[in-house]
């Protein structure tokens, strides 16, 4: 049987792109129609190596880019000529306020460990490990404990009274607790040497510890470093720094 | 915001249009040549660009048309189609041997080197349904010819490239237009 009708009727057959009752009158010719159901065989045949066509060029990313940068809003740039500078700024304020951030959280670290240190001898069952209110008796007990010495001031007469003297560690390092009472507040000196890493802790003059509302006070003096903890009010725990700094210059 | 829209729309069509250009340029620098200017033009006219509408077929009825202009296509423009609705020619296929099955029908290297070699109308046809598979309304927008058109063309083009395939020889052969 000669097709030259099917021809095109059955390619758009295979197409899937006629009506349903010209669908069926292709499909019907072609069980009958040995040269037909050849032919579309062969053209189903090319049909599919012919997908090979598809993406067989493919354009360089260069050449992407340049189509790209051609039809994209010129105002695009000036956008990011705009949000740059403010990015930039913005990263920059979130990096410092991490650091100030760090920064803090040391120091604040640093004054929670001192401050354990004196509620850990408040709690303590001997305060102290030398007891006696006689300054010459405190200070030569820590000879031989500690690298280092330092110097009392005379308590008689202020409002400060010596209990006496323990030995701390902070950071593995050995220091000097003293601990003062004023009124019935009890105020510990810590003493080390200049070598230990306080953190922040003495970095400013006198300082609460938010969690803990111990007042904190530090400074160094030559090669040591002082740091005085306590629930006193401020202005005692000030003045007991004044006298230790005078003796300790 | 236009501007936007199109990059949104026309961007992710850039391979196909890409792969379309070279085939019917046949070389790398005319395709790139002819896709920037298919989007320099769609953006252009991309308010006649109706929202809703395939953007696919648009973006391909500007690349042909700009492809028509181009050198190349000046060119294809002045070969003499056959009749598009002649579609008498038989190429005998019922002849065929299953050698040609074997050989030529499978092997993809060959049907590439065929479909290249096609004259522009055919290979476009060829393109556009069986690589695209645009439905043939489609392809009767892109081209602006009526379906009947579509439907005669794709079936010679078919057969031509079938006889490239089975002559082993680029698709002019026997049936120069």
């Amino acid at each position: 049987m000669q097709c030259n009708y099917a021809a095109t009727m059955i390619g758009a057959y295979l197409d899937g792109e006629l009506l349903p009752d010209q669908a069926a009158a292709v499909q019907e010719h072609l069980g009958s129609c040995m040269h037909c159901s050849s032919e579309i065989a062969e053209i189903a045949r090319v049909q599919r190596s012919l997908r090979s066509a598809r993406g067989h060029f493919a354009p360089s990313a260069e050449f992407r880019r340049k189509v790209q940068k051609q039809i994209s809003r010129p105002r695009r740039r000036n956008w990011l000529i705009w949000t740059m500078p403010v990015g930039v700024a913005l990263a920059t304020t979130i990096l410092l306020t991490t650091f100030a951030y760090i920064g803090h959280a040391r120091r604040s670290s640093a004054f929670a460990e001192l401050a354990d240190l004196h509620v850990n001898a408040l709690s303590s069952t001997n305060l102290v490990d030398v007891v006696s209110t006689d300054r010459h008796t405190v200070k030569p007990w820590f000879q031989g404990k500690i690298p280092f010495s330092f110097n009392l001031p005379e308590f008689s007469g202020t409002q400060y009274t010596l209990l006496g003297g323990r030995m701390v560690y902070f950071h593995q390092h050995p220091g000097a607790q003293l601990i003062v009472s004023m009124n019935q507040h009890k105020i510990s000196v810590l003493i080390f040497q200049n070598s230990v890493d306080l953190g922040g802790a003495l970095a400013g003059q006198a300082a609460q510890d938010r969690r803990t509302s111990f007042g904190i006070e530090g400074w160094q003096s030559q090669q040591l470093r002082f740091v005085l903890v306590s629930d006193a009010d401020p202005a005692g725990i000030d003045n007991l720094a004044r006298l230790l700094k005078q003796v300790n210059q | 915001m236009d501007q936007e829209f199109f990059e949104m729309l026309a961007m992710p069509l850039f391979d196909q249009l890409f792969n379309l250009a070279q085939w019917l340029t046949g070389n790398r620098t005319d395709a790139e040549d002819l896709v920037q200017e298919t989007y320099a033009k769609a953006l252009k006219g991309f308010r006649s660009f109706e929202e809703g509408t395939n953007m696919r077929s648009w973006m391909y009825k500007i690349l042909r048309n700009t492809f028509l202009t181009s050198r190349t296509g000046l060119k294809v423009q002045n070969t003499v189609l056959l009749e598009d609705e002649f579609d008498g020619l038989d190429f005998a296929a019922h002849n065929i041997t299953p050698e040609f099955h074997l050989l030529r029908l499978e092997n993809s290297h060959s049907v590439m080197n065929a479909l290249a070699e096609l004259p522009v109308p055919y290979r476009e046809m060829i393109l556009l349904s069986d690589m695209e598979e645009l439905s043939y309304k489609e392809i009767a927008q892109v081209l602006a010819v009526p379906i009947g058109t579509v439907m005669s063309r794709l079936s010679r083009g078919r057969k031509m490239l079938r006889q490239a395939l089975l002559a082993g020889s680029p698709g002019r052969s026997t049936h120069a237009m």
